[in-house]
């Protein structure tokens, strides 16, 4: 695995915040009836529970995010991310769900500094003065669609499609500028 | 003559003074001033000429709605026109520029249509322009360009930025005058979350310059404890030059901030616009006052009463020594105090109500000024600057009763609250008769998404012009000078001969005068919308904000009827113009729109990719080399791919899972062939139609396990047909267990094309990719080379052919040991042009040239690819309409011309006869046209009117320039029709 | 610009990340049909002034199509279900039974 790199190799710039593309990271697309309990079963092992409406669980250095009504994002290890892609899989055989390594497919970033919500109020129709640490949100950032949640109190942590990540570091870089502060 | 004023200034900083230039004449002004008091106390008092006519003009205004004063701003990239001097903040180093003159503004040769104003009356250019009909284009337009537009455009890029933020309050409050901060302080108390914006620098509106007191305080006073009040509320958030532009639907708001355009090149972005969901919007937005509408009231000097007392009070300019003040109410009489306060002189009050009795009148008075009564101006004498007025009777026609000498005029008509976005989404005015003015309708408000009221309007904006009402309304005690009613004045005097209303303007801006309000009224305009097309009343940048009200009431009496049955016309968002750079925000440059790049785009550019845009994404059309044309590139990469091998990225082709019990049941109903018998490990190739039969996508669909399938899409279809997919799982059978996920970005894809395909492969190694253990249009999955990789034996080319899917994040390196290993095989990459010209020699389709949504599969000769089994799919119902069954219908054809050129792209091919337009019969259209290096002529895919049955015929296809391509109808497949080539 | 509160995310969602879909609660005919039920169902569509069923999709949140009722001339929306019924609840009918007295029914 030593020759896979993510799509920015963990390009940061750093203005009135810092942005930073993440680098390397395991993703595993769960899409099931999330009150299936073959999926908290599942999910057990790994110390995870599935998250309610909006929210993101965490255990061990993975987290787990609510998508949609059926569908769990779970971040983690890029070396691990097939073997716990297989495992889910196996274990959830007997249930109607799609357990899918989607790793490569998007790019992840943070948004770091005091005032990292100001990069982001630019780009996203999100209140983010009232938005909850740890609660999943699927929105626009400018013209692509973003995930993102805030991973701590000064911290957000933002995922897009791979094709779209020089875009959206040009969009946070550029939000980002000193001098743009909006408070 | 205007001049600066020794004392005084409450905005000012006289420790600041700040150099400037205007026509390149250096002047010095101090901070705090605007452009247009810094001009005014410079003794500049001619600073523009009228669009139309070139009339000379001068300050009417002291604030937003000033339609004269608008100044070419900076220089080189810096460089903005229409800037409005009352609007700008003076800073350091500003160059100005006045407008629509030439030679000079002193000298302007366009003049002369002043002195021939009456040539060109409402309605002029609807008139004169209309014939002969080719004059147009070719006399009338370019000359009226030449003359039209105020201002010069910069031909330089912008340097600045420019930014938008999204924001979400309880209420917003739009405008910190008094109003708006009492109305802000008792949200924030009552625990909302608040946002309040004043347009401009300063708090406290137009109370601190008119005076009275709040609370028993001084207005300045009361205002700067509500900000320190306001300030330290954490649910509170102030702005200062930040006007709220327009309300929109369910509660979006635009604000919109001049960040730095005092603090030119200081780093911060320029302008932010605020895109808010508000819970509330309070307009605070006060009220503009009036101007009469007497001849020459346009002339430099004469301006608005209110003006005249924000110049002496806010930045100590007087705007001339001897001011006549004309009035048809008490406010006014604040303007003539504020002039004596200032030391200089009031030679007269011309009051057109016949009895004046009012407190502020009597204060005046006292102070030995002259007041008449029943009286109006006549005329106002001077051309640049003003030297004097006519009185005369306000009831009579205007004959001159006396002439007084004086510098400047200070004129009111009264006030109109600023309803603009109390009505930008429906809410309702109705008409005060008490103060001829419309105002807010608090009953029918513009709503919200849950149907409550979106906005409400306190104060001046919503008819509390007053101290003591505004306050009153806010709960607050205050004391003022009483003011007696006005009386309404529309024409001044109210039976102005024609001669003076030819000079009796109405909109400044657009020189539109009340001859011509009541010219439209006598020509048949009844609606005020009308009017206001055809005399250009209100249609200026300042959109009429002086005008409309005098307009449209100009317009009711001339039509014979009431104000409010006349109406107003549609206020529309921006209140005042806003800047392109911040509409456009981040989008310019690099992140203009987002451009999708495979794993292997870096690889592409370096070695100088031409690109094609498809959809978003950026794809290699080929590949030049040193001295090659691209027509050069793309036939040397057909050539190799043939006889050698060549690699294609293919990552962009959409790749879904569609997985669950019943995904074999779904697919078979989203493709027109069966895909539910397809073993696993294998691949069928499928197309898919909409509801209207006509084909949307072509893939390859492979059988990854028991229950669940791999679809491919087109690259531009990716996105579309997932979302299809959802639609109908989500919205028409949702108890179908089906999940699917839209892989396309997991995978990088490479096309592995040409004899020695195999070769590379098997030099990579890791996986039999025999004929026996891969056969043609079948999947293989292990680890080539060291990638994971899935292995398709698919072929677009008709070559062999193996298209080879690793991880995203593999992909580059993957792509460069697949170059590696084809170096010896003579492996060359290969573009998107190379892909159509060979896939166009094998006559396969291509989703946007042979379909463009009015297709079937039938014209395209794909019955192969319809299940006859299946008692239903999508489109299956259309395409029994007997429509799709006609035996005429334009159906896929191979075209040769017979010189063997190349066909242009999209001509038609003739048929005897004319249609009903007098136009040639047609039958057949080129769909794809190619210069194809293997076989060594032109080629060309088509659909023409029953064409399979017709092989062998001629056609003829006019060109360009008059000439004639002969074509014959052939077989679409021009290169290895048996398939010899894909399957060894 | 509007909002609508998806009924799968429970978030007020701005109508720059949906995607609008047309009239709600269209029933399919497929093989076998009539052409006049083929062409009510591709073409003939409702234009009311007035309360109208419509098909949104949540396109850059959840991803999920919900189905709203909304005033077509005062853009209020009375409220908003997820798309798996063939047709709306009947609390939903009685609010705006309520809002608009007249109003003559959804079908
Ligand atoms: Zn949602």
């Amino acid at each position: 695995m030593s020759e896979a790199m993510s799509a920015l190799k963990g390009e940061t710039h750093t203005g009135f915040a810092t942005v930073a593309e993440a680098g390397l990271t395991g993703m595993v697309t769960i899409r099931a009836d999330l009150a299936d309990p073959a999926l908290a079963a599942a999910l057990a092992p790994l110390g995870l529970t599935v998250p309610a409406l909006r929210q993101v669980t965490a255990a061990g250095g993975r987290s787990l995010g609510w998508m949609s009504p059926d569908e769990l994002l779970l971040v983690c290890g890029y070396d691990e991310a097939p073997g716990l892609a297989a495992t889910l899989a196996t274990a959830l055989a007997e249930s109607h769900a799609l357990v899918v390594n989607v790793s490569d497919m998007r790019a992840r970033f943070t948004v770091s500094g005091a005032k990292a919500r100001e990069v982001m109020m630019k780009l996203c129709p999100l209140d983010f003065a009232t938005l909850p640490v740890m609660e999943m949100r699927r929105t626009r950032a400018a013209q692509v669609a973003v995930a993102l949640w805030r991973s701590g109190a000064d911290e957000i942590s933002l995922v897009c499609f791979r094709s779209v990540a020089t875009y959206v570091m040009g969009l946070l870089e550029v939000s980002s500028r000193r001098g743009g502060e909006i408070f | 003559m205007s001049t600066r004023l020794a004392k005084g200034g409450r905005l000012l900083d006289r420790s600041k003074p700040l150099n400037f230039t205007f026509n390149g004449t250096p002047l010095r002004g101090f901070l705090g001033d605007t452009l247009a008091s810094a001009l005014l106390g410079s003794g500049k008092t001619l600073l523009g000429r009228s669009f139309k006519y070139h009339r000379p003009r001068g300050l009417v205004a002291s604030g937003v709605e000033e339609p004269n004063v608008l100044v070419n701003l900076g220089r080189n990239a810096r460089l903005e026109p229409d800037q409005r001097a009352t609007t700008t903040e003076l800073f350091e180093g500003a160059e100005a520029a006045s407008q629509n003159h030439w030679p000079s503004l002193e000298f302007d040769i366009g003049e002369i249509n002043d002195k021939i104003s009456k040539l060109f009356p409402a309605g002029f250019y609807y008139k004169t322009f209309m014939a002969p009909k080719w004059a147009w284009k070719h006399l009338f337009e370019p000359v009226i360009r030449q003359a039209a537009g105020l201002g010069a455009a910069p031909k330089e890029a912008d340097p600045d930025r420019y930014e938008q933020t999204y924001a979400f309050c309880d209420v917003l409050v739009a405008g910190g005058g008094v109003a708006g901060l009492a109305a802000a302080l008792a949200e924030a108390k009552a625990g909302k979350r608040v946002m309040v914006m004043e347009q401009t620098a300063f708090w406290g509106g137009r109370a601190p310059v008119d005076g009275g007191t709040i609370d028993g305080l001084a207005p300045d006073e009361w205002v700067r404890n509500a900000i320190e009040a306001l300030e330290k509320m954490e649910n509170v958030q102030l702005f200062t030059r930040t006007m709220v532009s327009g309300l929109y639907n369910h509660g979006y708001v635009i604000g919109y901030q001049r960040v730095a355009d005092h603090t030119p090149g200081d780093g911060r972005p320029r302008h932010r616009l605020w895109r808010i969901r508000a819970g509330l919007v309070i307009t605070a937005t006060g009220a503009l006052e009036r101007p009469l509408a007497f001849a020459g009231n346009d002339v430099p000097g004469v301006m608005l009463a209110s003006a005249v007392r924000d110049y002496l009070v806010n930045w100590a300019v007087s705007p001339g020594d001897r001011v006549v003040i004309v009035t048809n109410n008490d406010d006014a009489y604040r303007t003539a105090l504020a002039v004596l306060d200032a030391g200089l002189s009031v030679p007269v009050v011309i009051d057109a109500r016949d009895s004046v009795t009012g407190a502020l009148p009597m204060a005046v008075k006292a102070r030995g000024v002259r007041v008449l009564e029943g009286r109006g101006v006549a005329k106002v004498l001077g051309r640049k600057a003003v030297t004097g007025v006519e009185i005369c009777a306000q009831a009579g026609e205007g004959g001159v009763i006396e002439t007084v000498a004086c510098d400047c005029v200070a004129m009111s008509g009264g006030w109109s609250p600023v309803v603009h976005l109390f009505s930008h989404v429906g809410g309702k005015l109705i008409w005060d008769e008490a103060g001829a003015m419309f105002r807010p309708d608090a009953t029918r408000p513009p709503i919200k998404a849950d149907g409550t009221a979106l906005a409400r309007a306190v104060g001046a904006a919503n008819g509390a012009l007053t101290l003591d009402a505004l306050c009153a309304e806010a709960g607050l005690a205050a004391q003022v000078e009483p003011e007696a009613p006005l009386a309404p004045v529309w024409v001044m005097p109210a039976g102005a001969k024609e001669a003076l209303k030819f000079k009796a303007f109405l909109d400044y801006q657009n020189d539109v005068k009340v001859s011509d309000v009541q010219l439209a009224a006598r020509e048949g305009y009844t609606s005020v919308e009308h009017t206001k097309r055809y005399t250009t009343l209100g249609m200026a940048s300042d959109q009429g904000k002086l005008s409309n009200i005098n307009g449209l009431a100009i317009l009711s009496d001339a039509l014979g009827q009431a104000i409010p049955q006349t109406g107003t016309t549609t206020f529309r968002p921006p209140y005042t113009p806003i800047s392109f750079g911040a509409v456009a925000a981040e989008a310019k440059g690099e992140i203009f729109q987002p451009l999708r790049r495979t794993p292997m785009h870096g690889w592409h550019e370096a070695k100088g990719a031409h690109w094609e845009p498809v959809g978003l994404w950026r794809r290699p059309y080929c590949y030049p080399r040193s001295g090659e044309s691209h027509r050069d590139a793309v036939n040397r990469e057909i050539t190799n791919t043939r006889t050698n091998v060549g690699l294609l990225d293919a990552s962009t082709l959409g790749k879904i899972v569609v997985k669950g019990p019943d995904a074999g049941r779904f697919l078979d109903m989203l493709y027109t062939g069966m895909m539910s018998t397809l073993p696993v490990g294998k691949c069928r190739y499928g197309i898919m139609c909409n509801e209207n039969g006509f084909l949307m996508d072509d893939g390859v669909v492979v059988r990854l396990s028991e229950d669940s399938w791999l679809c491919h899409t087109t690259s531009g279809g990716a996105e579309h047909i997932h979302a299809w997919m959802e639609d109908w799982l989500q919205c028409e059978w949702w108890d179908w267990k089906v999940y699917t996920a839209n892989l396309t970005e997991q995978y990088a894809q490479v096309a592995v094309v040409g004899p020695k395909a195999r070769a590379v492969l098997e030099k990579l190694g890791g996986m039999d990719v025999s004929k026996e253990a891969l056969p043609f249009m079948s999947l293989a999955e292990g680890t080539l080379g060291g990638f994971p990789a899935r292995v398709f034996r698919i072929s677009f080319s008709g070559e062999l052919s193996y298209e080879i899917a690793v991880p995203a994040n593999m992909g580059l390196a993957f792509w460069e040991a697949l170059n590696a290993a084809g170096a010896e095989f003579g492996a060359m990459p290969y573009g998107t042009e190379a892909l159509h010209v060979m896939r166009a020699e094998k006559g396969f389709i291509m989703i946007g040239d042979e379909t463009d949504g009015t297709v079937i599969p039938q014209d395209l000769n794909l019955g192969w690819a319809i299940s006859k089994k299946k008692d239903d799919y999508l489109g299956k119902r259309a395409q029994a309409r007997v429509e799709m069954a006609r035996p005429d219908r334009w159906r896929l054809v191979g075209l040769e011309t017979i010189d063997g050129t190349v066909l242009p792209d999209g001509v038609y091919a003739v048929a005897e006869g004319h249609n009903a337009n007098g136009q040639r019969n047609t039958q057949g259209r080129v769909t794809s046209t190619y210069w194809s290096p293997t076989l060594k002529k032109g080629i060309a895919m088509g659909l023409v009117v029953n064409g399979p049955e017709r092989m062998g015929e001629v056609l003829d296809f006019p060109g360009d320039g008059g000439g004639v391509h002969k074509v014959k109808i052939v077989d679409p497949c021009f290169y290895d029709k048996e398939g010899e080539k894909a399957n060894v | 610009m509007l909002t609508f509160t998806c009924p799968y995310c429970g978030v007020a969602a701005e109508e720059s990340e949906l995607t609008g879909g047309g009239e709600a609660h269209l029933k399919r005919f497929g093989p076998g049909s009539s052409d006049a039920e083929f062409e009510a169902y591709l073409f003939t569509r409702k234009n009311p002034k007035g309360v109208h069923f419509e098909r949104w999709r949540h396109a850059y949140g959840c991803g999920k199509w919900f189905l709203a009722a909304r005033d077509t001339n005062t853009l209020e929306v009375f409220g908003s279900y997820p798309a798996q019924t063939t047709e709306p609840p009947a609390d939903l009918i009685a609010a705006i039974k309520n809002k608009r007295p007249g109003w003559e029914g959804w079908k």
